[in-house]
């Protein structure tokens, strides 16, 4: 039989080893599910991860895809990181694009591109809302805030649906639910390449990323505040005995990724929709949960961690195209990585000790 | 009426059976969100079983079979391998989202034949409960039986003293000789089995073939619906029956033409679990005697 025994310091070998292991697990296992359910195994293993590789304007298709996951994932690390179990990013993803959308909606005319500060700021004011609801519900009356944050997934989703099916529609959109289209000061721009012109998808809200990557790690590492995140989640009573407002440190990790997640909707939206319409997310504020966790909680692990998740996204759609399989099978792979990644963890605080004997 | 209150038991059966299931692993200690994807594939399971041997009772078996085996899996990774519940009973959601969806997937568009009623001699011709409460599926009665059963269960019997025992304090349970892993393995898959024959019963009642993530969210709700009856069985009967007949109402709502958009009176159900958390939430955390003390927590100790 198998026991445990605790290691005197969290093995520094494990951390690498661990998210690689993991993937290759994952892989295996995933293999095997496809075989036992009559799929050629050798054929989706090149969709879902060699084929987002094969042209250039599908590589940038991957950094567009990422860029929404990495932002919300950062977010969400810090929420995980102190034990707060935010998993309606979804829903705050939602409400951000969709206040920014109103903002932008009213001013049809404008063409300045700081506009975009505006609309960007919206978003994050827009989620962080939605997030303030778990956040005062759970330091106030102590609700639990995964079912709260997760339920009002569903009433955004909703909500989003009432109203660019509503007060919003373009009365020109001929009885499809659409907003009418955003000014040009609210959308994003591709980036062009000199002499080879666009790159797939590739547009500037990359740079955000570009942006929070580093501030966050500097946030996390090198702040008090990033301290106390780090102590609440891994020593709850030290950081009790320190004196640290638990309730604020929640508060203001639910502010933070909601807000972050709501400006992930804004740069979704304003570069590759151009208007509001009853579907905006795709389910990248639960993508982002395996993202953050993939990325073991940090800056840099997440920003990896986002490119690959959103090869095996892009890999799905190819596999659906291609071979009709449901790209739902993402989350096939994704539960399966989070098992294991998970599994790792342990192996990092403890050895693996078989002993024969009794069971 | 009578229609319109076999319609909200009907709705509130799956809700009621999942509850239960959790109610119980996390009397031992082990908090699943894994619910609603158990529910999927229990959905799924029987969906397949039904279409394959053409009777709606192996849907039931199937759907039992299939719970239990993703509550495998949750057990291995939480309590063998130690990981966090809460990451890992997410994982299990999002992995069967995307396992049911593969498998569900050649199912698309068939139609499966409903779960038959059963009348009980005589109590079924008592004037109107009988035809309420006495002409249901097997499903239906098996639920209140378990409920009953649980009740007993919990306060009378040994086992169930041990398994809240387990659950309120892991380390002295373990340090009496209680096998404290095993008893959380037997839970969960207890709560997997539950949630499998609820989730068996969406498409083998309510509606009768395969889409996507056809749970909709009801696991989560039932998650919400343990903490609402405060770990009390039979008050989940009560939570579930307001959550059927909140669900129906709405439906009711939007046939009837009720001057409220659509999506604003499907918001209801979701909004009731906020509310309905946040109510008795307030008064659990002033007497937090209710909540197993060691739920969510893994147990380290070797057996």
């Amino acid at each position: 039989m198998i026991t445990f025994i605790p290691r005197d310091r969290v093995s520094k070998n494990w951390i690498m080893i661990a998210p690689i292991l993991s993937i290759a697990f994952t892989i295996f296992f995933g293999l095997l599910i496809f075989t036992f359910l009559g799929y050629n195994p050798l054929e989706t293993l090149y969709q879902i991860f060699v084929s987002p590789f094969s042209r250039i304007d599908r590589i940038s298709d991957i950094l567009v895809k990422a860029c929404p996951l990495i932002i919300i994932g950062t977010g969400l690390m810090l929420c995980f990181k102190s034990n707060v179990w935010n998993i309606g990013a979804e829903g705050q993803f939602i409400m951000g694009a969709l206040l920014a959308g109103f903002i932008a909606l009213s001013f049809p005319n404008i063409e300045t591109k700081f506009f975009l500060l505006i609309t960007i700021l919206a978003g994050f004011v827009g989620g962080a809302l939605w997030a303030f609801i778990p956040a005062i519900l759970k330091t106030k009356l102590n609700v639990n805030e995964i079912l709260v944050s997760l339920m009002l997934v569903y009433v955004a989703m909703l909500f989003i649906d009432f109203i660019v099916r509503g007060p919003l529609r373009d009365p020109m959109s001929f009885g499809f639910p659409l907003s009418k289209p955003y000014p040009e000061g609210a959308l994003i721009n591709k980036i062009p390449f000199p002499g080879i012109g666009f790159l797939g998808q590739l547009h500037y809200g990359i740079l955000f990323v570009l942006l929070l990557t580093p501030i966050s790690w500097f946030f996390v590492n090198k702040t008090l505040g990033g301290f106390k995140i780090n102590v609440l989640g891994s020593a709850p009573q030290a950081a009790k005995f320190a004196g640290f407002k638990q309730n604020s440190i929640t508060i203001t990790v639910l502010l933070l990724s909601g807000g972050l997640a709501g400006v992930a909707g804004v740069i979704e939206v304003s570069a590759n929709i151009g208007q509001l319409q009853p579907e905006v997310s795709f389910g990248y504020g639960f993508t982002a949960i395996i993202v953050a966790f993939l990325g073991r909680l940090n800056p840099t692990g997440i920003l990896f961690a986002g490119i690959i998740i959103a090869t095996v996204k892009l890999g799905a759609d190819n596999a659906q195209m291609t071979m009709g399989i449901p790209k739902v099978v993402t989350g096939l792979f994704e539960g399966i990585l989070l098992f294991f990644l998970l599994t790792g963890e342990t192996l990092q605080k403890y050895k693996i000790k078989w002993s024969e004997g009794k069971k | 009426m009578d229609a319109l209150v076999l319609t909200i038991i009907a709705t509130s059966i799956p809700l009621l059976l999942a509850a239960t299931g959790e109610l119980i692993a996390e009397k031992s200690g082990v908090l699943n969100l894994g619910v609603e994807g158990m529910m999927l594939s229990g959905a799924v399971g029987a969906l397949g079983a039904v279409l394959w041997l053409e009777n709606p009772y192996y849907g039931i078996v199937a759907g039992a079979l299939s719970g239990v085996l993703m509550a495998s899996i949750f057990s291995i990774f939480t309590i063998n391998f130690m990981t966090n519940q809460v990451a890992t009973g997410l994982g299990l959601t999002i992995f069967a989202t995307g396992l049911t969806g593969l498998a569900g997937a050649p199912l698309v568009g068939k139609t499966i034949p409903s779960l038959p009623k059963i009348e009980i001699f005589l109590l079924s011709d008592i004037p109107v409960v009988g035809s309420i409460l006495f002409n249901q599926d097997f499903v239906a009665y098996l639920s209140i039986a378990i409920i009953i059963y649980i009740s007993f269960f919990l306060k009378y019997s040994k086992s169930g003293i041990i398994l809240r025992a387990v659950g309120d304090d892991h380390q002295s349970a373990h340090s009496v000789g209680y096998p404290v892993k095993k008893i959380r393995w037997y839970a969960t898959c207890f709560g997997g089995m539950c949630a499998g024959i609820g989730g068996a019963y969406i498409p083998l009642v309510l509606t009768p073939h395969w889409s996507e993530g056809m749970t909709a969210g009801r696991g989560w709700i039932a998650l919400a619906l343990v903490v609402f009856a405060s770990w009390i069985p039979w008050r989940i009967i009560v939570g579930a029956l307001i959550f059927g007949g909140i669900t129906i109402a709405q439906l009711v709502g939007q046939a009837r033409g009720w001057p409220i958009p659509s999506q604003l009176l499907s918001m209801m159900p979701y909004l009731a679990t906020i509310i309905a958390l946040t109510m008795i939430s307030g008064k659990l955390s002033k007497n937090n005697s209710v909540v197993p003390s060691s739920l969510g927590k893994p147990f380290f100790g070797s057996q």
